[in-house]
C-alpha cells in the first residue's frame, strides 16, 4: 500500500538519489534558520516519516497556488515531496469525481483521525452559503466538518490566510481567512499570491521532522521564510540607501536597475522570502524582473491605494484640497482682516485724549 | 477597521483635513497679521526700509556673538534640531517623493544611512532642549502648557519616523500610519501655536530691520 510507505521509499522510486535528499534536507534546514547540527535529524525525520494524509480543500481561489505547487519547471525534490504526500483529496487534481471523491474525503477524516492536515487555498464565504459549493456543501460547512480531526490546518495563499482578493472591498461575498472560522486548531499561514513552493514544502519538512509546527509571527507565517522584509533582503536595497530611484519603467534609472519604489514598490512593508527564495527554480523575482512588489502576501494587499503608488503618499487629490484650501484661507484672512480693522477704528474713535488738565484734575482728587 | 483601511484613513481622508487645516490657517493667521496695517511714517527717510528689511533677514540667520556666548546651549541646540528637522522633512526620498506627488517639483534624496543619523542626533537634541527647559529656573518659569505641546507634536513625526523605517514594534503599515497621523496631528495645530513662527519669522525679521533702516541705522 502506497499509504504505508515511507518518504524516503516513495523519493527513491521516483529516482531521487540519496545525495539529492540530502541536498535537500541541507538548504530547507537552512532555509529554516536551523542550526547545521540540525540536518541529519531532519534527514532521519523525513526518511522514517509515513506519507503523511492530506486532505486539500479549495475553496474561492483561482487554482494559482496549486499551480504554483505542482507545476514548478522542472522536476524538484520539493515537487517530489509534495507528491510523496498522500493527498488524499483536492477536487482539482483528483482523478475521482462526485461521490467518490467526498467519499474518499469522509475516509481519510475517518482513518487519519486527529493526525491529518488540511490545506486551505481560497477564502470562504459568509455572506451567502450558495455562494461557493462543492458536491453540494458550503465552503464553510465543508471547513468545519474536515477541521474538525484535523492534526493541523495549512492556510496556502493569501485568499486562505487573510481573505485575498475575494476579500477586497467591497468584499460582496463577505469572504473571510480560515482563521476567522477555525480557532480551535493550530493553523498555519503561507501567504502569498502565489506562495512560494519552497516554503511549503519547509513547512511540512518541519511538520514530519518535529512533528509540530515551526515558530509563526503575529500573522501567523513561518518567522523562518517571513521573518524579514522584501526590501531588507532586496538586492536593490543599496540603490534605495543612496537614494537612486526609477521614476519610470523605461528611464535611466530602470535600464540600471535602480530602486522601484517610486514605482509603488511595497518591498519596505511586505514579509516574504521572494528575494532569498525567489521563483522558478530560483531564477528571479518580481523586483529582479523590473517590476515593484505588490505586497502580495500581506493582509489587504488589493486595497493598498494602488500597486504604483508607493505606501507613503496620499491617496486625494492634495493639489486640489490645496487650492481649495488656499482661496478658503484667503476669504477668510481678508473678512477676519476687515473685523479687525473695524474693530481698530472703533477703538480709535472711541480713545480719549489725556490732557494736562486731566492729570491735574486727577492730582485734585487724591 | 483593519490595518490597511486604518493607513488607507490616513493618507485619504484625513491627510485631506489636515491638509485643509494647515493652509487655511497658515493664510488666514498671516492676513490677519499683515492687514492690520500699520500707521503712516510721516519721519523723513534717512535710508532703505525695503533694503534694510532684506539685511535683516538675512543677518539674523547667524547668531550674534554675544548671544552665542551667554546662550550657548540654546543657540547651538536650536541650530542643531532646526537643520535636523529640515534634513529629515525635506532630504529623506519618500518625503520628496510626497512633495512631488503634490507639487510637481521634487529633488534629489540624501543617502537614507545620513537620514538616520539626522533623526537620532534630532531626536536627542530634541529631548536635550526638553532637560534643559526643565532644569533652567527661568525657562520653566517662562514655558506653559503650549510650549511643552509643540515640543511634544515636534518630536513625535521623528519618533514614529524612526520607528517606521526600522520597523520596531508593530507591523509596517501600521507603524507607517501612526507615522503619518503624527504629522497630521503637527499640520493641524501648526497654524495655532508659536509653530506659526516658521512663517511669522520672516515677517518680523522685516519688520525689524525696514524700521532701522528707515531711520538709517543697523538693526
Amino acid at each position: 500500500m502506497a499509504k504505508h510507505k515511507t518518504l524516503i521509499e516513495a523519493l527513491q522510486q521516483q529516482g531521487i538519489s540519496r545525495r539529492s535528499f540530502l541536498k535537500f534536507c541541507a538548504s530547507t534546514a537552512s532555509l529554516m534558520t536551523l542550526p547545521p547540527a540540525m540536518i541529519p535529524a531532519v534527514a532521519r525525520a523525513l526518511e522514517q516519516a509515513r506519507r503523511p494524509s492530506v486532505i486539500w480543500l479549495s475553496f474561492q481561489e483561482c487554482t494559482g497556488c496549486t499551480e504554483s505547487l505542482t507545476r514548478s519547471h522542472s522536476p524538484t525534490v520539493e515537487g517530489l515531496i509534495f507528491d510523496a504526500i498522500s493527498l488524499d483529496y483536492h477536487h482539482t487534481l483528483q482523478a475521482a469525481s462526485g461521490h467518490a471523491a467526498e467519499a474518499a474525503r469522509m475516509t481519510a477524516m475517518e482513518e487519519n483521525h486527529g493526525n491529518y492536515l488540511v490545506v486551505v487555498d481560497g477564502s470562504i464565504p459568509t455572506a451567502n452559503a450558495g455562494f461557493s459549493t462543492i458536491a453540494g456543501i458550503s465552503n464553510r460547512d465543508m471547513l468545519l466538518e474536515t477541521a474538525r480531526g484535523a492534526a493541523a490546518i495549512i492556510a496556502v495563499g493569501t485568499c486562505a490566510a487573510f481573505g485575498g482578493i475575494p476579500h477586497a472591498s467591497p468584499n460582496p461575498t463577505g469572504a473571510v481567512a480560515v482563521s476567522e472560522l477555525v480557532t480551535d486548531k493550530p493553523i498555519i499561514n503561507v501567504s502569498g499570491c502565489p506562495p512560494i513552493p519552497v516554503v511549503i514544502s519547509g513547512v511540512l519538512t518541519h511538520f514530519l521532522t518535529f512533528g509540530s509546527l515551526p515558530a509563526l509571527d503575529e500573522l501567523g507565517r513561518p518567522k523562518a521564510f517571513f521573518g524579514q522584509s522584501i526590501h531588507d533582503r532586496c538586492y536593490r536595497r543599496p540603490f534605495y540607501d543612496k537614494g537612486l530611484f526609477a521614476e519610470s519603467f523605461d528611464d535611466e534609472g530602470a535600464k540600471k536597475g535602480w530602486c522601484l519604489y517610486k514605482l509603488g514598490c511595497k518591498g519596505p512593508t511586505t514579509f516574504n522570502a521572494c528575494a532569498t527564495a525567489k521563483w522558478n527554480s530560483g531564477t528571479s523575482f518580481p523586483i529582479q524582473s523590473g517590476h515593484p512588489c505588490l505586497g502580495c502576501s500581506e493582509p489587504d494587499f488589493w486595497d493598498g491605494g494602488g500597486f504604483y503608488r508607493p505606501l507613503s503618499t496620499p491617496t486625494g487629490d492634495i493639489g486640489a484640497t490645496l487650492l481649495y484650501g488656499a482661496a478658503a484661507g484667503a476669504a477668510a484672512g481678508v473678512a477676519l482682516g476687515a473685523v479687525n480693522q473695524a474693530r481698530k477704528r472703533r477703538a480709535q474713535q472711541a480713545h480719549q485724549p489725556v490732557g494736562v488738565d486731566d492729570l491735574e484734575k486727577g492730582a485734585g482728587h487724591d | 477597521m483593519t490595518e490597511t483601511e486604518f493607513l488607507m484613513w490616513v493618507r485619504g481622508p484625513a491627510f485631506q483635513v489636515a491638509t485643509l487645516v494647515f493652509v487655511i490657517g497658515i493664510i488666514v493667521r498671516i492676513l490677519e497679521v499683515l492687514l492690520l496695517g500699520r500707521k503712516a511714517n510721516l519721519a523723513e527717510a534717512r535710508g532703505s526700509a525695503i533694503a534694510g528689511g532684506l539685511r535683516t533677514i538675512l543677518t539674523r540667520m547667524w547668531p550674534d556673538r554675544g548671544t552665542l556666548q551667554r546662550s550657548t546651549f540654546t543657540v547651538v541646540a536650536g541650530y542643531v534640531f532646526h537643520i535636523g528637522l529640515f534634513v529629515t522633512i525635506f532630504l529623506y526620498a519618500p518625503h520628496i517623493l510626497l512633495i512631488r506627488d503634490v507639487f510637481g517639483v521634487g529633488w534629489p534624496a540624501l543617502p537614507t544611512t545620513i537620514i538616520d543619523a539626522a533623526t537620532v542626533v534630532t531626536i536627542i537634541t530634541l529631548l536635550a532642549v526638553l532637560i534643559y527647559r526643565l532644569r533652567s529656573p527661568v525657562q520653566r518659569f517662562l514655558s506653559g502648557f503650549q510650549d511643552y505641546f509643540v515640543w511634544l507634536v515636534t518630536i513625535l513625526p521623528l519618533i514614529t519616523g524612526y520607528l517606521a523605517f526600522h520597523r520596531i514594534g508593530l507591523t509596517p503599515p501600521m507603524l507607517l500610519a501612526i507615522h503619518i497621523l503624527s504629522v497630521e496631528l503637527l499640520m493641524v495645530t501648526f497654524p495655532f501655536t508659536k509653530l506659526m513662527h516658521a512663517f511669522t519669522l520672516f515677517m518680523a525679521r522685516w519688520y525689524n530691520g525696514a524700521i532701522a533702516g528707515y531711520r538709517g541705522v543697523r538693526s
